[in-house]
């Protein structure tokens, strides 16, 4: 394990945090309008995909940035739409259209490019990289915060950004009272549909980022089932930042960080098929010792 | 005092599903007084308010606010037209602070941020001009309940309103908040302010109202000064029947005491003594009528009876065998069977079948190693439609398709088959319709005639003189009076009890 004082590992942690950053942020503005978006996996899949052949057609990064985002909006809408007009069940819903994002994903890629796997015949446009001015000649500190997709950098933005919209604004607030007591928020007038179709619509925006850093940043084509369960890890990133997108942070980069472990075993002579569990298994026992601190915090505030 | 604002003209509310639940209400309310809208639970005070806020549509009927017709289409209309309503649950959302709850909705904003400074000034100011403190810093999950109403009704007021409505204020206050409450409440009077108080606490009205309005069965009775009637007039007035009921009993020999409730005390959760150092009991063979206003602690005195609740202290003998402490089945087991309060919420799953509510409380009977043996289970809920006359599709039928009075007869179906010695009934006729609580009334008269000894706990004085042979009246979570001899008790009597205006002496309590 001498890799830790590897710079290019932490490089590499802040590169797998990035897609499930923006899953738990967009997991984290449905929850805390009260809604569970378990269609993340979806979105992301969908949008991945979008991206590439919006930008492998056009040869346009602006179109298939603007394909990829609307495609996984429009995904997400359509969730909301279910779980609000019909009153659908959330998971079952949520599921269900996941199920078809994974599949409807190789059947249109296969359809549109004949490329069954992956979208090797297309040559589709990445997201470019970007060197921080002053940061970047700074040794040590340099290597790890510079040259990064400049999605990375979006998403660590966003996640600022959504602290500050959830605390200091109006309608962060509304969204916060709308998911904490949603008869309160009613009784003084909020219309409480509109604000969580509008919660719906961040969380599909910013999925959809996620998905395309996937197909056009952290490797350059589409494969099949490329999300790998990133939405649902959202879901477990989410619970454990516990309503502030700054603790999300955390909990995202400490799934990049059981990621960048699995990634650096691999040059060691370790069973493949073991390391591949490590992010997965890590952020369950993340979860577990999360989950533990708040039962105990909330305990010692009830004694109070 | 001042001109008519709020007039209501045969106002009706029918609800899909064909449920009247206002029929031609009339009532008027008057600019700087508090009105009281009083009535037993289910008379309709709720869909009347709700319809006065705008959450429920009106059926029919007309509404006038300053003498104009008025239409609300949500709460958001009644806001507009300056009427503000405090529920009984508190609409806060609890991780937001006091001042952001205050401005929840209307926000003031500094650019594109929220202005807290302001809402926390702004919270200060109208706090301290109503005399109505609340810390605005505090989040809301932190402060009392009594801060949380105060909160409530300066919200109301934030929001400009000059009609203030008022669902039960007190229920969920302890003494000292609701003598904080009504200063408070007083004070605004002064300030100009109308407020429409609903409540069903006599005392409460008596004190604090100028005029009342009572409503039973979904109609408007009258509207009287407060001063011009007496307690006593008013609980007749909303809870008097005019059919009498009158059954003949058989004379019947009393056994033993089966059951002593000795030095009872439970405290619910808001701090509220409900049973307090309860004592009395009940001789085999006998129905004992505990009458009281609701909230007296007969309800929590009887969950704690069948093991739906845990007391503090004290003891239930049965057969000198103690109760507290035991599981909702070993009381069963033990012989003492429950019909509860509210039947949708603890005397039947309603999506449920009617054989599968049936059979709920008494599974082992009709089971070997586990496995329920079908013919034996049609044969008993066969037997209990037919006995108890529940008018059902068939026994596969969800229960919550049939009327309450069938559900209501079902239940008691399932009670009174249970083999248990000893029933507590509470309220087992509310809400139903007088077939079936003739019905339920002879069902118990039998159960009586077949030595089995009953509790009947009812807010209806007339059925508990009909069927009682005996008397107790809670106040306060004790008993005030035992009441031996049925035939000379009245309304009157059992009112002055209930109202906690007479009290036996501790001698004769000893006796209960």
């Amino acid at each position: 394990m001498n890799f830790f004082t590897n710079l290019d590992f932490w490089f590499t942690v802040l590169r797998c945090t990035t897609p499930v950053l923006f899953a738990t942020m967009a997991a984290l503005i449905a929850s805390q309008s009260g809604l569970l978006n378990l269609g993340l996996e979806g979105a992301m899949t969908i949008a991945a995909l979008c991206g590439v052949l919006g930008s492998g057609f056009t040869g346009s990064l602006f179109v298939g940035a603007i394909t990829g985002i609307a495609a996984g909006t429009v995904y997400t809408m359509l969730l909301a739409y279910f779980i609000q007009h019909f009153k659908a069940n959330q998971v079952i819903t949520g599921v269900a259209l996941n199920l078809a994002a994974g599949g409807g994903s190789v059947f249109c890629l296969y359809s549109l490019t004949g490329d069954k796997n992956a979208s090797n015949s297309l040559a589709s446009a990445a997201f470019p990289a970007l060197k921080i001015p002053v940061i970047d000649g700074i040794p040590g500190l340099g290597d790890i915060l510079s040259g990064h997709n400049c999605l990375t950098y979006v998403a660590f933005l966003v996640a600022i950004l959504l602290f500050i919209v959830l605390n200091k604004t109006d309608f962060g607030v509304h969204i916060r009272a709308v998911g904490e007591s949603e008869e309160a928020a009613r009784s003084v007038g909020i219309n409480v549909e509109k604000v969580r179709y509008q919660a719906m619509f961040i969380s599909g925006v910013l999925a959809s980022l996620g998905g395309m850093y996937l197909s056009m940043g952290y490797v350059n084509r589409f494969t099949a089932s490329m999300v790998a369960g990133r939405g649902y890890i959202a879901l477990a990133t989410n619970a454990m930042a516990a309503g502030s997108a700054l603790l999300g942070m955390v909990s995202s980069i400490l799934y990049g960080f059981g990621s960048g472990i699995s990634i650096y075993l691999q040059n060691n002579n370790v069973d493949p098929y073991l390391i591949t569990i490590i992010p997965y298994a890590s952020i369950i026992v993340f979860y577990v010792i999360f989950s533990f601190y708040y039962k105990v915090k909330r305990r010692s505030e009830e004694t109070l | 005092m001042g001109e008519e604002i709020l007039r209501v003209e045969d106002l009706t509310k029918i609800y899909p599903g064909g449920v009247l639940a206002n029929y031609n209400i009339n009532f008027s309310v008057n600019k700087g007084e508090i009105h009281a809208l009083v009535g037993e639970n289910g008379a309709g005070k709720s869909t009347l308010m709700k319809m006065l806020y705008g959450i429920e549509e009106i059926t029919s009927g007309k509404f006038y606010l300053y003498g104009k017709e008025v239409h609300f289409h949500s709460s958001k209309d009644a806001i507009a037209a300056g009427i503000g309503m405090v529920h009984q649950h508190m609409m806060l959302v609890p991780s937001l602070t006091v001042a952001e709850n205050l401005v929840l909705g209307i926000e003031k904003k500094k650019g594109l941020f929220l202005d807290k400074k302001k809402a926390i000034e702004e919270t200060e100011a109208i706090s301290k001009k109503y005399n109505l403190y609340v810390e605005a810093n505090k989040r809301v999950r932190d402060i009392s309940i009594g801060m949380k109403q105060k909160l409530e009704i300066l919200k109301t007021m934030y929001r400009g309103a000059k009609i203030i409505i008022l669902d039960e204020p007190t229920a969920v206050l302890a003494p000292q908040e609701t003598e904080e409450l009504f200063e408070q409440l007083l004070n605004l009077k002064k300030e100009g302010y109308t407020i429409l108080f609903i409540s069903h606490k006599l005392q409460e009205v008596k004190y604090l109202c100028d005029r009342l309005t009572v409503l039973k069965d979904g109609r408007s009775i009258g509207t009287y000064n407060v001063a011009d009637v007496t307690p006593e007039e008013i609980s007749r007035l909303m809870v008097g029947r005019d059919v009498k009921l009158e059954y003949d009993k058989d004379e019947q020999e009393f056994g033993d005491r089966i059951l002593t409730v000795d030095h009872l005390n439970y405290t619910d959760k808001f701090g509220t003594k409900k049973v307090d150092d309860l004592h009395f009991s009940l001789r085999a063979g006998e129905v004992l009528g505990i009458a009281g206003i609701e909230g007296n602690g007969q309800k929590e005195a009887m969950d704690i009876l069948t093991g739906n609740l845990k007391a503090e202290s004290g003891s239930i003998l049965y057969r000198g065998k103690e109760l507290t402490g035991m599981s909702i089945t070993d009381n069963r087991k033990a012989g003492i069977a429950h019909v509860p309060e509210d039947r949708n919420l603890n005397g039947c799953a309603p999506e449920m079948s009617v054989r599968d509510n049936l059979i709920a409380a008494s599974m082992d009977k009709f089971s070997s190693h586990s496995i329920l043996n079908p013919a034996a289970i049609e044969d008993y809920c066969n037997t209990c439609v037919r006995d108890f006359r529940v008018k059902t599709a068939g026994l596969d039928t969800s229960i919550k398709s049939l009327s309450g009075g069938n559900v209501q007869k079902a239940i008691v179906a399932r009670e009174f088959t249970a083999g248990a010695d000893v029933i507590v009934l509470n309220q087992p006729t509310r809400g139903v319709d007088v077939g079936a609580m003739e019905f339920i009334h002879k069902k118990i008269l039998e159960m009586r005639a077949e030595k089995k000894s009953l509790i009947l706990v009812s807010a209806d004085l007339a059925e508990l003189r009909a069927l009682s042979d005996r008397i107790i009246v809670f106040h306060k979570g004790k008993v005030a009076g035992v009441l031996d001899d049925i035939s000379k008790v009245t309304e009157e009597e059992l009112g002055l009890y209930m109202l906690g205006l007479k009290q036996d002496s501790d001698e004769k309590l000893k006796e209960a």
